[in-house]
């Protein structure tokens, strides 16, 4: 009698969590999809056609921007704790805590850190470049944990392999050890990628609202001191407005289709990775 | 030295510089939130500050007593929602599943956690929100709105460390169980639930700083109203909230404030993250 009642429960626990997802994820689309108009698609944002081609445009530029940052710092803090660290350092210690730490910060506090200190301090304004650092701070974590984690899965006798063959140990790590934990190191940048994708909270006082793409023909590099808004703030703006739900629906499938595709992207590369052992 | 010897140096430096940023940046964090809101904190005075119960910038009062008040029921409820229903779907996935719904089911939680939170607050504020007005008094912007959204965002953060906690426990358990006799479900909640405890409790932690830390879709289905609320119908308004609805314009004390908001919010973190550390230990001692 018990036993049906608590396999009841469990049913009924994941049947309402497979329907939220499907209602959520349903509702997006079938409001969404019948207002994905070319026009939303235009080079330059009007309040006429409501064009998210700039904020996509920007997201791309934010998101490089930020992964250009931390992908090379988060690997080789990684390398670091895999290859060179002894554990019982203090040092490392301090580093696994604050990295702990920075992966629990919520995104409003980097907002606000980024507003204080690259925006202000620095004086870098409301920019893209002060969005990139904040967010590039933010996905820090992310990137070290996935790639200590696919380092830990690579083989000893991989390593062992490259000594043998009388590489050093910076070669060995090069040409034995990154290559085979490659697809796990992926997986992370795209899981960080998502999380720039869908950022609004870190970016509003960081990178600003301006709907426009930084103007990199005219101002050259010095364009990366331009104000503009991803596709999260442009969704953000537009529904806090009111004034244009269809258009804020098909702003939200297209965020959808790229969070899809950055998931799918990750599972396919963890299966790589497994296959790959 | 050699040449390939100072290369070897050379690198192993960079990675060392690359580890310490983390240190770097938590530091950095700290000094610019304490520094830009302590001061101001003093200066509104601490007790009327944390306890003050007036949030009037535009006649200098700051007090954010109904904000914390607000993170607390807001997550509370965001646990009440979400923790139920999380830990039964782990359950599900981790020990009934069959292989096909499984394997349809992971990745879209997988999506779930992946959504960004602007679309979830926009989905509140189109659905939620009207449902709630238009059978429940109040407006529909509303704690018991907040409370439902930040329940399904954090459904997969619990379903997926609960999950994982019920599958580390070992195969002899479940099959210990079935030797005396018990039936699946009773093997599974008797045996199985108990022994992954401390996994599932860190579960629910985690579930609280990821609904305490939550902004934008909050901000766009809790009404946001500087008040304690009266009950579940009315608006309320997060630590998170505050800041930014007015960092936007805030100058002066004002800004201090918000920053000083975040600085809370910030020991919350801290502590929840502790209470964390210290759940995960105790698991591994056992």
């Amino acid at each position: 009698m018990t036993s049906k009642i608590l396999r009841a429960l469990v049913y009924v626990g994941a049947i309402l969590t497979a329907l939220v997802l499907a209602g959520i994820v349903g509702y997006i689309l079938i409001n969404g999809i019948p207002h994905l108009k070319p026009s939303l698609f235009e080079w330059t944002y009007t309040s006429e056609n409501v064009s998210l081609m700039p904020a996509l445009i920007d997201t791309i530029l934010m998101a490089l921007l930020a992964l250009a940052l931390s992908v090379p710092t988060g690997v080789g803090a990684a390398i670091y704790l895999v290859e060179y660290a002894r554990s019982s350092s203090r040092f490392v210690r301090a580093v696994r805590m604050t990295a702990e730490t920075l992966q629990g910060i919520p995104s409003i506090i980097y907002g606000l850190f980024g507003l204080l200190f690259f925006t202000t301090m620095l004086g870098w304004g409301l920019s893209l470049i002060s969005g990139a650092c904040t967010l590039a701070i933010m996905v820090l974590p992310v990137v070290m944990r996935t790639t200590e984690e696919a380092l830990l899965a690579v083989p000893e006798s991989y390593k062992q392999g490259g000594f043998a063959l009388g590489a050093g140990h910076v070669r060995t790590i090069f040409r034995c050890v990154l290559p085979s934990a490659l697809p796990g190191i992926v997986g992370g940048v795209l899981l960080a990628l998502g999380r720039c994708v869908g950022e609004v909270a870190a970016l509003l006082f960081t990178a600003g609202t301006v709907a426009q793409i930084p103007d990199f023909g005219g101002q050259g590099i010095f364009a990366i001191f331009d104000s503009c808004r991803t596709l999260a703030v442009h969704m953000y703006v537009l529904a806090s407005e009111g004034l244009h739900m269809d258009e804020t629906y098909a702003t939200a499938v297209v965020l959808l289709i790229l969070i899809v595709i950055l998931n799918m992207g990750a599972n396919f590369a963890a299966k790589r990775l497994k296959r790959g052992m | 030295m050699s040449k390939s010897a100072r290369k070897e140096g050379f690198a192993r430096v960079l990675f060392t510089l690359a580890a310490a940023i983390s240190i770097l940046a938590v530091a950095l964090i700290c000094v610019f939130l304490f520094a830009n809101g302590l001061p101001a904190m003093f200066q509104i005075g601490i007790p009327e500050f944390l306890l003050g119960t007036t949030w009037k910038p535009g006649s200098d009062m700051y007090g954010i007593f109904p904000m914390i008040v607000g993170s607390i029921y807001v997550t509370a409820g965001a646990i009440l929602v979400g923790v139920p229903a999380g830990i039964l779907t782990a359950i599900y996935l981790s020990r009934f599943a069959g292989h096909r719904v499984a394997s349809v089911l992971r990745p879209g939680i997988e999506l779930l956690a992946g959504i960004p939170s602007v679309v979830y607050g926009f989905f509140g504020l189109m659905v939620l929100v009207p449902f709630i007005r238009a059978t429940m008094p109040g407006r529909g912007l509303s704690l018991l709105a907040a409370s439902l959204l930040l329940g399904i965002m954090i459904l997969p953060t619990i379903i997926t460390v609960a999950k994982n906690a019920l599958d580390a426990v070992p195969r002899s358990y479940y099959e210990g169980a079935l030797a005396l006799g018990a039936t699946h479900e009773r093997a599974v909640f008797r045996i199985l639930v108990p022994a992954a405890f401390s996994g599932i409790m860190a579960a629910v932690v985690l579930g609280v700083g990821r609904a305490i830390g939550e902004t934008m879709a909050v901000v766009m289905v809790a009404g946001n109203q500087p008040v304690i609320p009266n009950s579940i119908f009315d608006g309320v308004r997060t630590m998170t909230a505050n800041i930014v609805l007015e960092m936007g314009y805030a100058a002066d004390l004002h800004r201090g404030a918000l920053i000083a908001t975040g600085v809370v919010l910030f020991v919350f973190i801290m502590l929840i993250s502790l209470l964390f550390s210290a759940i995960k230990k105790r698991g591994e001692e056992r």
